[in-house]
């Protein structure tokens, strides 16, 4: 409290430039008169008297400058004396400044850029209250691997009633259309437990959310609509509450409309752009009660009780699992090894992009470090340009810690500089670097620069500063006055250690642009190798389009209902797409048919004569397609037939495999005519007709996912699956900036209630899957880039610094006659040598960092010999072009002009 | 010597403050001839020194000052102990007292009161 007080009118006293000095003085004179009088009345001479009084009074000059310093702050007023020192150094050499200043800009810049993607995806993935409170509930089956399974209502009710939650919400999440407005919209929708919103700790914005009583057996009919969705399709109508929407041609009316900025904490961007919300309903009128084994809930989150660790958590659930497990033994077979995890809410969120974000970072921190070896390069060569200097102020009594002070105020100028730069670069190119990020990242939308990015800034360029001003004014202070001085006018020389330090950091810059370099070469060969993967299909000429069928509550109004009735709907849409202009082929098939771009939600398989272990059975892939899809999509067949056209509502089930299905199922027999089936329970048997080649239709990465597809003409209630969106594929010579529009009209005019969305070329689409891996390997390689530069900038500053420092030395040596191309060839080796070096701690370097992101990569091994011996050579022969030019100046040295200007 | 008046830094302000409690309103010099009088020839003020002091106790909030007439009208900075330096002068007085009395303790044992 003193202290602060005392601070407090120092400061004040130091900011209005106050000055004791006066009072001081006036009080020293009335003191020393005080004295003086004291000692004549003890009998002294006048002079004596005088002086007596000043011995007494101790060293004034000493006096007075503490009293100055107590009256003023001491240290800001060096600092702010150093600044204004250092301003004056480096407008005196702007060139220096200016590329100092410009690596640091570009160094902090896109570090802080990075850091703010990283701020807003994985430093705050969710904005809702006490988020570290906030788990997915995600239940696996190991003994028959399955994971995410999906739970039961009783599960739900089970969860609730444990204690280790506040609240627990069950969510299924899917599609609806929008009717009755402008144009028929499908909209990403969500049916939700009534603990959802007080679980996530939100207000709706208007109206209110559902109450319990909302949770009635049967259908629903309240919704909450998203802020979006409000001010898109209603105008921001203030009156929206209580008034009505038509929603897959049910009834529903508003209750609600939610904050502006809330997105659902789901895994998929689809999930997170929910527009929609309805209570669940559970026990609706034409479905069974819910039942122990009946798993319909597709996915749940949970509020664990405040106070409550994860671990402890966790715990607590593996004994509630043990103990369900031994009260039902019919629902939870000891085969499958049912077990719940309590996932972080954010984990789930970001846990997939988090290995390439934290890579990135990496990868522009070293960016930053070696731009902070090459500025203390740059501040080590003006050193020796200031040497005479430093030794000077330092034999006129300057202390060795205020010289350090000194030039580590100057290295900080530079970097805040930098730092300032950089982030005025970053604010004018935002909106251009916002476009280089996948959409897949998600909270991309929240991405900004904020108080922690500009914190994180000017940390960044404070410790950066520190970095590459330290090494360099630790050695100025240590100079050898004597021999500094004596050294007239050349600078100072070769202080051997100067050099040395100079090589350390060259080698080490070298060895982080290697490390940098062959991270880049390894992403570039994984990206490479994936962009030129086989697909198994064809995407050129392309596109599909979406529609989405309406599944209303009350059967009676499903126009789309039976079998027959979608088929007929199918055959129209392929009949009204053959009509458009330059389709050749059109197919139609169910959501999970459209390749790379869904979420893959395997279905149960049996097959006959199989047992099934454990009530369990296994999960596959399953889509259904009309006939042309195969064709359409260039998948060959391999064995038995495709469908025709006679595989009709009437006619047996058929079914199509890939090589991969028959391979895990039928290993060693023939899957022809056998019978499977695929779906929930109640699924009807189908024969296997035929065998396609293997596709990487569900993911780029993976070759051989087992995938059986079923005739769409066939598909009925119980079939696949209950969500109807349909991909209509269009094949020919298209227009894409046309054809969707063309697709909706010819789509709407067999029902103008029918949304058409979601129009994409299959070659984008194909593209768009590689997005997060393009921008990881754009990125990084551009850092690397970046870095090279700088490794061979520094390669060729320190090599003419050395060269320069000896042309003394080549001169004598060519006095005598030593051959010219020797000279070079010393110069290259010095080059060289400090490549080896380099290349010895990088490849070291690689090594570990390698192994970290195996992750990654894709196809290559992290000691890819390849990329590392490559990118060696690549590095090498940069250092010695590097040297070549300084080497070329020490080999035209003129011997008599060398010696001469000694 | 450095150590010395190192030790007397603590102290001295202790001494600035009951002077000026005991004085009233005092200038530095009286201050000075007070300290020296009491400690009689032991200890040797560095007169200088003490100002420092005053000018940090004023920062401190423990002291005010002014410019004013004395005795035999000459002109003097007055220093007077405020309500903080009063309470700092009683926080310190039983610190003081306190540690005394334990190193008095302390002088007193024995070797045969440990056993």
């Amino acid at each position: 409290m003193r202290f602060l007080r005392r601070f407090l009118v120092r400061l004040k006293k130091f900011a209005t430039d106050w000055q004791d000095e006066k009072r001081l003085r006036e009080e020293m004179e009335e003191h020393l008169a005080r004295q003086t009088d004291e000692n004549l009345r003890a009998g002294m001479g006048p002079a004596e008297a005088r002086r007596q009084a000043v011995l007494k009074f101790g060293a004034v000059q000493a006096v007075r400058e503490k009293y100055h310093a107590e009256g003023g702050l001491p240290l800001l007023e060096n600092l702010l004396q150093d600044v204004r020192y250092a301003q004056r150094m480096l407008l005196k050499s702007p060139g220096f400044a200016a590329i100092a200043i410009l690596t640091m800009a570009l160094g902090i810049g896109a570090t802080s850029a990075i850091f703010s993607v990283v701020d807003a995806t994985l430093l705050h993935p969710l904005s809702y209250p006490e988020p570290n409170e906030l788990v997915r509930i995600e239940v696996d089956q190991p003994g028959v691997g399955a994971r995410n399974v999906s739970i039961s209502v009783p599960e739900w009710k089970d969860l609730e009633r444990s204690g280790i939650f506040e609240f627990v919400a069950p969510i299924t999440s899917g599609s609806t259309n929008l009717t009755g407005t402008a144009q028929p919209v499908r909209i990403a929708y969500e049916g939700v437990g009534p603990s959802y919103l007080a679980l996530l700790g939100v207000k709706p914005e208007l109206g209110r959310w559902f109450d319990p009583h909302d949770q009635t057996p049967g259908f629903n009919l309240e919704v909450v609509i998203s802020d979006g969705l409000w001010k898109r399709v209603f105008d921001a109508d203030s009156r929206i509450v209580g008034k009505n929407l038509r929603l897959d041609n049910d009834l529903f009316h508003v209750v609600g409309v939610m904050p502006p900025g809330f997105h659902d904490p789901g895994r998929t961007e689809e999930e997170r752009n929910t527009e929609i919300w309805a209570a669940l309903g559970f026990a609706g009128d034409n479905r069974p009660p819910p039942l122990r084994g009946t798993r319909g809930i597709q996915q749940a989150i949970a509020r664990m009780k405040p106070g409550l660790s994860l671990a402890a958590a966790q715990s607590q659930m593996d004994a509630l699992a043990a103990s369900l497990q031994k009260q039902f033994p019919a629902d939870y077979p000891a085969v499958s090894g049912w077990k719940v995890r309590l996932v972080p809410l954010k984990e789930s969120l970001v846990g997939n992009v988090r290995q390439p974000l934290m890579l990135l970072l990496g990868a522009v921190g070293l960016v930053l470090l070696i731009g902070c070896v090459n500025v203390a390069n740059l501040v080590l060569a003006r050193a020796s340009a200031r040497g005479r200097e430093i030794a000077v102020r330092q034999a006129l009594g300057a202390a060795r810690s205020r010289l350090v002070g000194q030039l580590l105020t100057e290295s900080l100028l530079l970097s805040l500089l930098g730092g300032l730069a950089g982030i005025v670069i970053l604010l004018a190119t935002k909106g251009l670097l916002l476009r280089m990020v996948p959409d897949s990242l998600p909270r991309l939308g929240d991405i900004s620069i904020n108080w922690s990015v500009l914190l994180f800034a000017l940390g960044a360029s404070v410790v950066a500063g520190v970095i590459f001003g330290l090494a360099p004014a630790l050695q100025a202070s240590r100079l050898d006055l004597a021999h500094t001085l004596k050294a007239e006018g050349r600078g100072t020389t070769g202080s051997g250690e100067r050099a040395r330090t100079r090589r350390v950091l060259v080698v080490t810059e070298f060895a982080l642009s290697l490390v940098l370099m062959i991270a880049a070469g390894l992403l570039l060969r994984s990206f490479w190798d994936l962009f030129n993967v086989r697909l198994g299909f064809d995407p050129q000429n392309t596109i599909a389009v979406r529609t989405w069928l309406p599944n209303p509550n009350d059967p009676k109004t499903d126009i789309y209902g039976s079998t027959a009735q979608e088929a007929q709907l199918l055959r129209e849409m392929l009949r009204r797409g053959k009509t458009l202009p330059g389709v050749n082929e059109v197919a139609v098939g169910s959501r999970e048919s459209m390749p790379l771009n869904h979420n893959r939600r395997p279905v149960p398989l049996i097959l006959e004569g199989r047992e099934i272990r454990g009530n369990q059975p296994p999960l596959v892939e399953a889509s259904s397609a009309t006939p042309e899809y195969f064709h359409l999509l260039g998948m060959p067949l391999l064995r038995g037939r495709l469908f025709s056209d006679q595989d009709n509502e009437n006619a047996p089930l058929v079914a199509v495999v890939n090589q991969a299905f028959a391979r895990t199922y039928w290993p060693d027999g023939d899957p022809l005519g056998k019978r499977v089936k695929v779906g929930r329970r109640g699924a009807s048997w189908t024969t296997v007709v035929g065998v396609i080649a293997d596709a990487r239709t569900e993911s780029l990465e993976e070759n051989s996912v087992p995938k059986i597809y079923k005739c769409f003409f066939q598909q009925s209630d119980t079939d696949v699956n209950s969500h109807k969106e349909l991909v209509i594929f269009l094949r020919g010579r298209l227009d894409p900036a046309r054809i969707p529009d063309e697709a909706r009209v010819a789509v709407q005019s067999i029902n103008p209630e029918l949304p058409v969305f979601g129009a994409a070329t299959l070659t984008d689409v194909v593209s768009r899957s590689l997005s997060q891996r393009r921008f990881s390997m754009e990125m990084v390689l551009l850092f690397a880039l970046t870095a090279l530069l700088l490794a061979g900038l520094g390669i060729y500053g320190t090599i003419s610094y050395l060269v320069s420092e000896r042309t003394h030395e080549i001169g004598i040596r060519l006095a005598f006659g030593a051959n010219r191309s020797e000279i070079m060839r010393m110069i290259l080796r010095q080059g060289l040598e400090l490549a080896t070096a380099g290349a010895v701690v990088g490849l070291v370097g690689a090594l570990i960092v390698s192994r970290l992101m195996t992750g990654l990569l894709y196809g290559v091994s992290p000691t890819d010999p390849l990329t590392f011996i490559g990118v060696t050579l690549v590095l090498t022969a940069v250092a010695l072009a590097a040297s070549y030019i300084p080497a070329m100046r020490a080999m035209r040295v003129d011997p008599i002009a060398a010696l001469r200007y000694e | 010597m450095k150590e010395k008046s190192e030790v007397l830094q603590g102290t001295l302000a202790l001494m600035v403050l009951k002077t000026l409690d005991v004085l009233g309103r005092q200038h530095g010099y009286g201050i000075a001839r007070r300290i020296e009088q009491i400690s009689g020839d032991i200890l040797a003020l560095n007169q200088g020194s003490l100002y420092l002091l005053l000018l940090r106790l004023e920062h401190e909030g423990s002291i005010v000052s002014q410019w004013g007439a004395s005795e035999n009208n000459r002109r003097a900075r007055f220093y007077r102990l405020t309500a903080t330096g009063r309470k700092q002068l009683e926080a310190e007085t039983r610190d003081w007292n306190q540690t005394a009395a334990i190193i008095t303790r302390f002088f007193e044992v024995k070797a045969e009161d440990l056993t």
